[in-house]
């Protein structure tokens, strides 16, 4: 009895070993889709304008990339070499499709402000690189380890791009006013005597920004891991 | 005269990659040399001139009022669109792999990646928004195409040279490119006018 229970136990495919743990922990730093693989760099200049949106849409790619890495790892031996593309962006589709009609039935101030962005998922490459580069060689469960690491690497990536642009941007955070020259503000610039020099940076809503912050955001995230660092 | 306009503003003033900023993953990724951006632009070319006279006709004759159906079917345009588009790059893959195994190494993933380079996408979603007709599609095709593959070319020269220059070593590479494009796009803004609403 003792030795079928042992058995068991390690053909379980459910386990939490260190090499899962890599799968979730590498997509966060070494492995970043962002700053390491550039991949999903278009939505990411897009949607950060706003902390809102970056969240809103962390958590759609996060949903996305974690069950279309599960679904097409199942079929991953089904699917004819010739036509995979088709069938991983039907899968990406239909589960962007049901991201959409959630988020419709459930948030609808932020559909309305995400709203091509949501179908945008569908050409966000992050999801359908790790796609290609990993479900369709590994199985289900370590796939949706992938898809979820992937997931919040990007997620982290876009809050910490939002944080900045909307702050310096806006003056606000969360559309909670922070900083800026009316009353509504937590700080109001022409009563403050500290910040009385202060002006909002409209460059930083506007698309090149978004470059020069994830730039800054690349160069940070080097400088302290060096391993990452272009020798080329 | 008027395709022809429409060419060059397609290329130059509305340029896909550094007025819209689309398409950026490819582009930031494959523009380590000019050789490898060269491939990829072509590709992209192609795909867009390919593409886009397709999917104008689908969307004009299969979904919409006056199509075959007679009714309005353009809820299913994303996934007609994503389709046609995914199909073209199977095909260019395809051809890639046999007349030049080495471009096709050195592209990697990026060539199946042109599915979703959102240029291909948006530029076919901007196709319906402007209501084109089909010359003028065609003609915005290539020249979002054109204008794709004199951006990549750009940034792909500029980091060749940037290479010699003295970066601080964590910036050196990709963030240099992020920087690099920013800049470029800011030069572009001066084409398109600067959004008076991003202003307010």
């Amino acid at each position: 009895m003792a030795e079928t229970t042992v058995v068991a136990k390690q053909e379980s495919p459910i386990k939490f070993g260190k090499k899962e743990r890599k799968l979730i922990t590498d997509p966060l730093n070494d492995n970043n889709p962002i700053t390491v693989q550039v991949l999903g760099i278009c939505s990411a200049l897009a949607v950060t304008t706003g902390m809102r949106n970056a969240v809103v849409m962390s958590i759609a790619v996060v949903f996305v990339c974690l069950f279309s890495n599960i679904t097409t790892s199942i079929l991953r031996t089904r699917i004819p070499k010739q036509v995979r593309m088709i069938v991983q962006l039907v899968i990406i589709a239909t589960l962007v499709t049901i991201v959409e009609l959630t988020l419709k039935a459930v948030d609808f101030e932020s559909y309305k402000a995400l709203s091509v962005f949501i179908g945008l998922i569908i050409t966000n490459c992050i999801i359908m690189g790790r796609l290609e580069a990993f479900a369709m060689g590994n199985k289900p469960y370590e796939s949706a380890l992938d898809g979820l690491g992937n997931g919040i690497g990007y997620g982290l990536i876009l809050i910490v791009v939002a944080f900045f642009r909307e702050l310096f941007g806006k003056g606000s955070l969360f559309d909670y006013k922070i900083i800026g020259h009316t009353g509504e503000y937590l700080i109001n610039t022409q009563t403050s005597w500290l910040f009385g020099w202060y002006e909002h940076n409209n460059l930083m809503v506007l698309f090149p920004s978004a470059m020069f912050v994830i730039g800054i955001v690349i160069w940070v995230h080097r400088a302290w891991n060096p391993k990452l660092v272009d020798i080329s | 005269m008027d395709l022809v306009n429409i060419f060059i503003k397609s290329a130059f003033i509305e340029n896909l990659a550094l007025a819209y900023f689309l398409g950026m993953c490819s582009y930031l990724a494959v523009s380590k040399t000019v050789k490898t951006a060269f491939g990829l632009g072509l590709a992209v070319i192609f795909v867009l001139g390919i593409t886009m006279p397709i999917n104008w006709v689908i969307n004009t004759w299969l979904l919409g009022e006056n199509g075959i159906f007679a009714t309005d079917l353009t809820f299913l345009r994303l996934i007609l669109f994503i389709a046609v588009i995914a199909s073209m790059v199977q095909l260019v893959e395809m051809v890639v792999e046999k007349f030049s195994p080495a471009l096709y190494s050195s592209l990697g993933i990026f060539l199946p990646l042109i599915t979703v380079n959102c240029a291909i996408l948006g530029g076919s979603l901007f196709m319906v928004s402007k209501e084109y007709n089909f010359s003028e599609s065609v003609a915005f095709g290539l020249g979002g195409g054109f204008g794709w593959f004199l951006a990549i070319i750009a940034i792909a020269a500029i980091r060749e040279k940037i290479r010699y220059s003295n970066v601080p070593p964590a910036l050196r590479g990709l963030g240099m490119a992020f920087i690099l494009t920013g800049l470029m796009g800011m030069a572009f803004m001066s084409l398109m006018g600067i959004d008076p609403a991003a202003f307010k």
